[in-house]
């Protein structure tokens, strides 16, 4: 045994004046895996820090440029993984700007209750991560039993949990099932009281609240500088909401609120995404009592539509079209055109530049994490190192989306 | 919607506005790419423009055009609710000499999208403060979404292995070919002349 007790001189006990270097992910486990931040600490205040992310590119827009329109669908699925419908109402939507395809009123309340399923999904996803990164286990839990019976719902409808690939221009894979009323119905109360009892075991934690108020502000001027969108920008009192400020679909026939915060700090980012869950469960209530049972929902479009499987059996012209939708692709008008919505984080938007053919000459998508992440340095700098966790979590980076 | 800020370029401007066109209600403007940067200042400064967010930033390649790149702003404004698409042209035939003024100091949030814009398509900006990679690895070579890079090239850190070095018959010998890995591949550029 070596004694412990050694006589070190007193030059090696002083800490070093220089700052620190600290590399703060891919593997932490707050970072997704996907980004990296490299710290200089000054004690334990962040003095600069530069943000890397690419760990997670997969080549979405260079791969969007292979194949054809109708097969980018998978591929949007994989951006926000956490809301895919959204990405996929959001794609189809672009592609039917360009087609100049409006598609029928039952299809549109359809794609409004799936989005929403989706956002509140998303919401719940980000809220109860952020609680579980700074130990909250519980409402982790709870929010993530809420989260369960939208995927069921969603599941039910589209016969996959996480990548749906259910949009299709000019409408759906298929049309709603019958149960789809009931089970919203009866999921989104459940929802709400799960909700309310995570929000419950938060709201009234003097650490959750100590760890969130104050944390990561941002103002206005340098949200909208930086491009930011959704809740976070929300947050800071900008009450900008896609669905508001530039309706689509038949978000304007709906009555919904648009939550804004004061203060832009991770609190008030908090606060938004619950009140953002509860204006689409309105959202989906309202949708339910006016989607009409019966009708088309897909339009009748043989441009871009795949016929009925028996005329493609039993008829040359449906052969032919088929052969055609699926060797060829639809064929998009020549021209750009840049469409937008708002997805789970932000406005989610697509610019598409077609040379008329079936293959998309350019696909690209304007991930709204993106921007966000970008402004994480402006937050955490000066801040604490360990205010990175929730401050982070609260943007809700989602790699997915952010490198595309 | 905005065909208001159309007007006001070209009455601003006259022969630096190329073109516009308004197709599918997008309000389309391209600019000579050496008053890229003095255009947008007025964009953001002008009280009835105040064009405070610059929504994205991309560009598309057109191998067959000269110039051969369209570098693309979209501008968004909070307060007036208007959109505009601002773009440019850049770059010869090669793609290398693509290079355009940066605007990072007009608005703060383009510095992302020009480092993308510039590690996936290799246009150069001009005063931007901190031109690196971001979505791939500083070791990458060439520029991925450019027509001519071909989608299933591979450029691994780490060589693959030979049969001699595994010791067994590999069923897959890197690189992998022309046919294989993205078997829907519906176009090849081949040193663009397709």
């Amino acid at each position: 045994m070596e004694p412990i007790d050694l006589d070190l001189e007193e030059s090696e006990l002083e800490l070093p004046s220089e700052p620190m270097h600290l590399n703060m992910g891919p593997s932490h486990p707050a970072m997704h895996g996907t980004v990296r931040i490299v710290l200089e600490l000054s004690g334990e205040t962040i003095v600069k820090s530069d943000v890397q992310i690419g760990y997670l590119h997969r080549g979405f827009e260079k791969m969007c440029e292979r194949g054809t329109w109708t097969q980018v669908f998978p591929y949007v699925d994989r951006l926000n993984y956490v809301s895919p419908m959204l990405n996929n109402v959001g794609y189809a939507l672009a592609v039917e700007k360009m087609c100049d395809i409006q598609v029928p009123d039952r299809c549109q309340w359809y794609r409004m209750i799936l989005g929403e399923l989706a956002r509140i999904s998303d919401h719940l996803t980000c809220n109860g991560a952020m609680a579980m990164e700074l130990g909250a286990f519980t409402p982790f839990l709870w929010y993530i039993k809420a989260r369960e019976m939208v995927w069921d719902i969603l599941e039910e409808e589209t016969g996959a949990r996480l990548t749906h690939s259910f949009g299709r221009i000019g409408g759906m894979a298929s049309p709603p099932t019958p149960a789809l009323k009931e089970m919203c119905r009866t999921a989104i109360p459940a929802i709400l009281k799960l909700v309310e009892e995570g929000e419950g075991m938060l709201l009234k934690n003097r650490i959750f609240i100590d760890r969130l108020e104050g944390i990561g502000n941002i103002s206005q001027k340098d949200a909208i500088a930086l491009s930011w969108t959704g809740p976070c920008l929300r947050s800071t009192g900008v009450p900008y909401d896609v669905r508001k400020a530039h309706p689509y679909l038949k978000y304007d026939e709906v009555d919904f609120d648009v939550p804004v915060g004061t203060s832009g700090d991770n609190m008030d980012r908090f606060l938004v995404r619950l009140g953002e869950l509860r204006q689409s469960a309105r959202i989906i209530l309202q949708a339910c009592d006016r989607m009409p049972d019966d009708g088309p929902v897909n339009v009748d479009d043989p441009r871009v539509i795949l016929p009925a499987k028996g005329d493609v059996y039993t008829t040359i012209e449906a052969t032919i079209q088929h052969f055609k939708l699926v060797m060829e692709g639809a064929k998009v008008p020549k021209g750009e055109c840049y469409s937008y919505t708002e997805g789970g984080n932000g406005e989610l938007g697509f610019y598409l530049v077609s040379d008329g053919t079936g293959t998309p000459w350019r696909v690209r998508i304007r991930p709204p994490c993106f921007p966000i992440t970008q402004g994480l340095s402006d937050l955490i700098n000066g801040g604490m190192l360990s205010d990175i966790v929730p401050t982070f979590g609260s943007l809700n980076m989602i790699g997915g989306e952010c490198d595309h | 919607m905005s065909v208001r800020a159309l007007e006001a370029l070209k009455n601003r401007f006259g022969d630096v506005v190329v073109e516009t066109h308004s197709d599918w209600g997008d309000d389309t403007a391209v600019v000579k790419a050496e008053s890229w940067k003095e255009v947008c200042r007025f964009l953001r400064d002008d009280p009835s423009m105040a064009f405070d967010m610059p929504v994205d930033l991309c560009a598309v390649d057109f191998p067959e055009r000269s110039p051969r790149f369209e570098i693309v702003l979209h501008l968004y404004s909070v307060g007036k609710r208007q959109r505009l698409r601002l773009k440019a042209r850049v770059g010869d035939a090669e793609g290398d000499d693509a290079a355009i003024d940066s605007v990072t100091d007009v608005w703060v949030g383009v510095n992302w999208y020009e480092r993308e814009t510039y590690d996936l398509m290799g246009i150069q900006f001009k005063g931007h403060p901190d031109l690196r990679r971001i979505l791939m690895y500083p070791e990458f070579e060439g520029h991925p979404l450019r027509k001519d890079y071909p989608a299933n090239k591979t450029q691994p850190l780490v060589p693959y292995r030979t049969e001699e070095e595994a010791g067994l018959t590999l069923d897959k010998q890197a690189p992998f070919g022309i046919d294989e890995g993205m078997p829907f591949g519906r176009r090849t550029f081949d040193e663009r002349d397709n």
